[in-house]
């Protein structure tokens, strides 16, 4: 029997691992290429200037970086030391990626990014830039390794996996469809377009600031300049894929799109929320969506119109999904969590039938394992696809909790509006000449800086919280994920880890701080 | 004819033995890289504030290189052979996280070490560098050691749930207990960490004679090669130890069409003399190498002992791994329940997954290639001097 306890708190550490990580990462991502685009200026033109603002804004990317990598590993490896029954299950899904990512990107990375950091009197400046370009390329696809990994974890398709019922374990059957797969694809795509928008916010901040104290002026345009074109099309590359990325949610993972929706009763033509404070309410007590919020305003037919791409498609709601909508084709809860039981059962008889060498107890156990037990718009649907709902037990654990879902994700989408409208109007400043003298652009510029980290961070909130109660959706629940042990040994590890990052992470700001305060002129 | 299970056919058993290779290979890297590591315990090797900047700037320039191999390292295992993944880093608990948090602190450490802001002092961040060397090595040494002498566990044979602590004359700390239940190996997993701490230590001492310049950084180079000969020698005490006990230890062996694990006397030694007795050529070759590389810069005055010490280290680690894992040797034993020991064959991945990573791994030998070129690249402008710490541009820490 699992203690709950213990694995909130695994799922406590692992988060707070994630988030940390996640401070770091984005701006690496998009740090390297804002360095490499500096460098290229500079080899371009051959001034000295650039060279300067490429070799401080590098000197901050070097600061993020070595605690961004460091993170990385604790988060790998902690799938193995928190989630050991999910490492076991899902390991070649999952584990593949990550080999790859450290075969054909980490090594890259951590290669070039020595002749970028230390080879500027070692190597030719040809040399070295084209090592800037490849640590940029190596982090990204560091990042598209890992997503396609978390894309599976999301939308775990029978195209490229399928459950063995001889080792009960889910494993590959397609490597290109593992990795071409649209959930990942979208995903990889929203996550550096969001990087690349944080870094180019962080420049451009940092850059007013200068202007704002009159300080490094020259220094300060020609950063804003680079970063403001960067940041206008990143951020509206984000939304733009970020739509993409909703859709592909709302056809794959549907109570993670009813959640942060706050959609309790499915509907025809559904609105969006825009602004609201839901309540949270058992959905089968819950006979209109006006009951599920304190307050609304809406935007007609958008939620089918984004998720559907048909503003009078029907989107279906939580009830639904609990307790079945025949018109629609959804199974309630009971019907998916007793075909799952009967997997579940298929599953031992068959272990049982192997481990008395009772062949046709085998095949009779196979054939009940994966009988057909749905056809998809031509997808067959078997009972080892559904197994994981066997495990859970109650219809509330069908679904992630609304109130954090809905806040997170509003809150994500509305800040990556802001900053699409406050890149436009630094790039507009800019364009005109003006920027020098726009302080009040320049204040919004510099005040903003933290937002992209709110917004990158509650946008994991809402992918991950929003999987819930899956580790891989409707296969494994994340309860049966978690690696049997004693609850005081998580939480002393936990704590242990948290010393380290609240004084590794004030040490990073310090020195950040310190850094910018001094200004690029002999910033080593 | 049969295969142990999730074994399918022959061409899965060759594929596994193929990952196993390729994870002894990875292993016997990381502990050459370990030369950072090592390198990071001597700081005190340094008399002077420039002296130390020459240590702490030598090995800050290769430390992403030694991360970047143990990730890939857990990445091929977690891929090749989930179910180790799933066994040692769930049940080992203690052992990992210590590992892990020695890693996270040293990653920092270069970087925020001589910066200003740095919040706890340049001394803390020494005292990082120091752990990281000592603790995660020593650790992880004795991690290796565990592939011998077995560990404590048992599991389910349907579902692999875990359950750790399970033997009746054992001890659970969750992996500790490898350091400290001497009726279950505890004196060989000390003595191969001590081992591979020595290594480390030798191996890092050789780097910085290597990468720092003759003149600038004289005296330190001359502490340096009395560092390697006193290491030397306790590296010598823990090898006997070690080797006494891979003469000595029932070797944990399993049939590999059945599953079934044995204990069979002199194991070890019978899997140095399989295969035409190559692993044993190779790690002669290794420890002769070794040596070698060790009289040119510890007793001698030659600044190129890496090399040969570093490819010998290569070799003998990669035979360490082997020896643990191939010609029917259960790598990560059970002394709780000796059907529990997990295999190469019954941890491995599915037969695909296992076929389409031996394809991705034909690119390694590039990576490898180009990790060559930019070391080399680096390392043709010459040896590190003070001049270049004192360079604004030089990203100096």
């Amino acid at each position: 029997m699992i203690d709950l306890s213990m694995l909130e708190w695994a799922r406590a550490q692992f988060a707070m691992t994630a988030i940390f990580h996640f401070f770091f990462v984005p701006f690496t991502l998009g740090m390297s290429f804002i360095v490499a685009f500096f460098e290229t200026i500079y080899v371009k033109t051959g001034k000295k200037e650039w060279k300067e603002i490429t070799q401080f804004w590098q000197l901050i990317f070097g600061i993020n970086f070595a605690i961004g990598l460091s993170t990385g590993i604790i988060h790998e490896f902690e799938f193995g030391t928190n989630w050991s029954t999910y490492s076991w299950v899902v390991g070649d899904l999952f584990g593949a990626p990550l080999a790859v990512e450290g075969i054909v990107a980490f090594f890259m990375e951590a290669t070039f990014a020595a002749i970028a950091f230390f080879g500027w009197k070692r190597v030719s400046p040809k040399v070295h830039l084209a090592a800037s370009w490849l640590l940029a390329i190596g982090s990204n696809l560091s990042a598209l390794w890992i997503l396609i990994a978390n894309g599976f974890m999301q939308h775990p398709s029978t195209d490229f996996g399928t459950f063995n019922i001889d080792t009960a374990r889910l494993e590959m059957t397609n490597f290109f469809a593992l990795i071409t797969q649209p959930v990942a694809q979208v995903k990889f795509l929203h996550t550096i377009s969001a990087s690349y928008t944080l870094a180019a916010l962080f420049v451009l901040g940092i850059s007013s600031l200068y202007l704002l104290r009159g300080k490094h002026v020259d220094f300060a345009k020609k950063s804003a300049t680079v970063a403001a074109a960067f940041g206008l099309i990143a951020s509206i590359f984000t939304a733009v894929i970020g739509d993409e990325h909703a859709y592909e949610v709302a056809n794959t993972q549907p109570t993670k799109i009813a959640s942060a929706e706050g959609l309790i009763v499915g509907e025809r033509g559904a609105p969006i929320v825009a602004i609201g404070i839901p309540k949270d309410l058992d959905p089968t007590k819950v006979t209109s969506n006006d009951e599920a919020f304190v307050f609304k305003i809406e935007l007609p037919k958008m939620l089918s119109l984004l998720g559907k791409r048909d503003p009078n498609a029907f989107v279906p709601g939580l009830k639904d999904l609990v307790e079945g909508n025949p018109e629609y084709g959804i199974w309630p809860f009971k019907k998916l969590h007793d075909e799952g039981a009967k997997a579940i059962e298929a599953l031992k008889s068959y272990h049982v039938a192997k481990a008395n060498g009772n062949t046709a107890g085998m095949e009779k156990a196979k054939e009940e394992f994966y009988k057909v037990v749905a056809d998809v718009d031509g997808v067959k649907v078997t009972r080892a696809d559904l197994i994981g709902y066997g495990y859970l037990t109650n219809a509330k654990d069908l679904y992630p909790p609304v109130s954090p879902m809905f806040y997170s994700f509003h809150i994500m989408v509305a800040l990556g509006f802001w900053f699409i409208l406050l890149f436009a109007l630094a790039y507009a400043s800019i364009i005109k000449g003006a920027f020098e003298n726009n302080k009040l652009v320049q204040k919004l510029a510099v005040i903003s800086v933290p937002l992209p980290w709110i917004a990158t961070s509650f946008g994991w909130m809402t992918a991950e919280v929003g999987r819930q109660p899956w580790t891989v959706f409707g296969i494994l629940p994340t309860v049966h994920s978690v690696t049997p042990i004693a609850l005081t040994n998580i939480q002393a590890t936990f704590f242990m880890f948290l010393t380290a990052f609240v004084i590794l992470g004030i040490a990073e700001l310090k020195i950040l701080f310190t850094v910018v305060k001094h200004g690029p002129k002999g910033a080593h | 004819m049969s295969w142990a299970p999730f074994t399918t056919d022959a061409t899965h058993f060759y594929l596994q033995v193929y990952w196993w290779i390729i994870i002894a290979v990875l292993g016997g890297l990381f502990l050459f890289m370990t030369f950072v590591q090592g390198g990071q315990t001597l700081f005190h090797v340094a008399k002077t504030e420039k002296e130390q900047q020459g240590i702490l700037n030598s090995l800050g320039r290769k430390w992403e290189l030694t991360f970047t191999t143990l990730v890939l390292f857990g990445g091929a295992l977690y891929a090749a052979f989930p179910l180790f993944y799933s066994v040692s880093f769930g049940g080992a608990y203690w052992v990992w996280m210590l590992i892990l948090f020695a890693f996270v602190l040293q990653a920092v450490s270069y970087e925020y070490m001589n910066r200003k802001g740095n919040l706890i002092g340049s001394g803390a961040y020494k005292f990082f560098l120091y752990f990281n060397g000592i603790v995660g090595v020593v650790l992880f040494g004795a991690a290796i050691g565990t592939f011998f002498t077995g560990s404590n566990f048992t599991f389910d044979s349907a579902t692999k749930i875990l359950e750790w602590g399970t033997a009746k004359d054992g001890i659970n700390l969750r992996g500790l207990e490898a350091a400290i239940d001497f009726t279950h190996g505890a004196w060989f997993n000390l003595a191969m960490g001590i081992l591979v701490f020595a290594v480390a230590r030798i191996l890092g001492a050789l780097w910085l004679i290597n990468d720092l310049d003759d003149n600038d950084f004289a005296d330190v180079i001359n502490r340096l090669r009395a560092i390697i000969r006193r290491c030397f020698i306790v590296l010598l005490v823990a090898l006997v130890v070690v080797l006494y006990g891979l003469v000595t230890l029932k070797g944990y062996a399993y049939d590999i069409h059945t599953g079934k694990v044995t204990l069979e006397p002199g194991k070890y030694l019978h899997n140095l003399l399989a295969f035409g007795a190559a692993q044993l050529i190779v790690f002669l070759l290794g420890v002769v190498l070794f040596v070698i590389g060790v009289l040119q810069s510890g007793f001698k005055n030659s600044k190129k002992g890496i090399w040969a010490t570093g490819l010998g280290t290569v070799l003998i680690g990669i035979i360490v791994f082997t020896l643990a894992g191939l010609n029917g040797t259960a790598y990560y034993p059970s002394y709780a329940d000796l059907q529990s020991s997990l295999t190469i064959q019954n941890s491995s991945g599915s037969k695909y997954t296992l076929a389409v990573m031996a394809w991705i791994s034909v690119s390694v030998p590039f990576v490898l290639a180009y990790i060559v070129y930019v070391w080399y690249q680096m390392k043709k402008a010459g040896p590190i001097t003070k001049a270049e710490l004192e360079d604004p541009e030089s990203h100096a820490y």
